[in-house]
């Protein structure tokens, strides 16, 4: 069998097995379908990749926002509006990259990600091979994005295997100092979030 | 809480039956607190349906490479989110 078609069929059973959980709650009341689909609702629309951009923007051309980003990232994002205390009791946590170091974000347990910030989580995020190999061989991984470090730059890699959720902070590109928040935001890709690209 | 900041710690060699969040890679390793989280329920009790699972403190360990991969490992660190129990103190 494809790789391609075992994930479907695994996805299948998983949402089989959802469904059956969801009705046994039902019956047992102790949760409503639709109560469980305004929450999962409320949390997917505001989940965007616009609100790691905005954060970023903000930080690239605001040193105190920059500060209180990765000093307390959950505190700092309320203020440009993303709630990051969900259902679930995470902490928001910003790595900057600088001249010296790049950082990388992984979850090799599972698939531990800030979507809030970043939006649902790309499907290479949550493959066997990014989650083992990014710990493993992470120039490696780094180069096959296209991203290419010099020697001396160190590479930090945070597995998210509890409760932070990390976010990359690039570094401001060259030659910007001239650009509005909003210009600056439209820089900022998902990937460069995560790390897998320089911005 | 029994660990500080800069504390250089050992992470236990186990393999439980159930759920646990101390990946198998970083198991028998040594690595340093980088950061206290807070206090979160226990996950692998959590896991195991105790649903009043009592809260540990949460560190985040951080981990030389070649303390985790040997000698060739690249020029890197990994940190990892690790509860109190699955750290030892190393003196």
């Amino acid at each position: 069998m494809t790789t391609h078609a075992h994930d479907h069929e695994r996805s299948a059973e998983v949402s089989n097995r959802v469904k059956r959980l969801v009705a046994e709650l039902e019956r047992r009341d102790v949760l409503e379908e639709s109560a469980l689909d305004a929450v999962v609702e409320s949390f997917l629309l505001n989940a965007t990749p616009a609100n790691g951009k905005r954060a970023v923007a903000r930080a690239w051309s605001d040193a105190g926002f920059k500060e209180r980003l990765l000093d307390d990232a959950s505190a700092a994002v309320a203020e440009i509006g993303v709630d990051m205390s969900h259902w679930a009791p995470v902490k928001l946590r910003a790595v900057e990259n600088t001249a010296r170091r790049h950082n990388l974000i992984v979850c090799t347990l599972c698939s531990c990600y800030p979507i809030a910030l970043l939006g649902p989580s790309p499907v290479w995020y949550k493959s066997e091979a990014y989650r083992s190999r990014a710990v493993r061989d992470p120039r490696g991984v780094l180069a096959e994005f296209g991203v290419k470090l010099a020697p001396d730059v160190d590479i930090a890699v945070w597995d998210s295997t509890a409760e932070t959720r990390y976010i990359v902070l690039p570094a401001r590109p060259p030659e910007t100092e001239n650009l509005s928040e909003d210009e600056l935001a439209a820089l900022v890709t998902r990937n460069g979030m995560i790390g897998t690209a320089l911005a | 809480m029994q660990f500080n900041l800069g504390d250089r710690v050992r992470t236990r060699l186990k393999n439980p039956e159930g759920h646990t969040r101390l990946p198998a890679y970083l198991r028998g390793r040594i690595g340093r607190i980088e950061r206290v989280v807070g206090a979160f329920p226990f996950s692998d009790e959590r896991a195991a349906g105790h649903t009043a699972a009592k809260p540990q403190t949460l560190y985040t360990v951080c981990f030389a490479g070649r303390d985790v991969w040997g000698d060739d490992a690249q020029a890197a660190t990994i940190s990892a989110d690790l509860f109190e129990s699955y750290l030892e103190p190393l003196t």
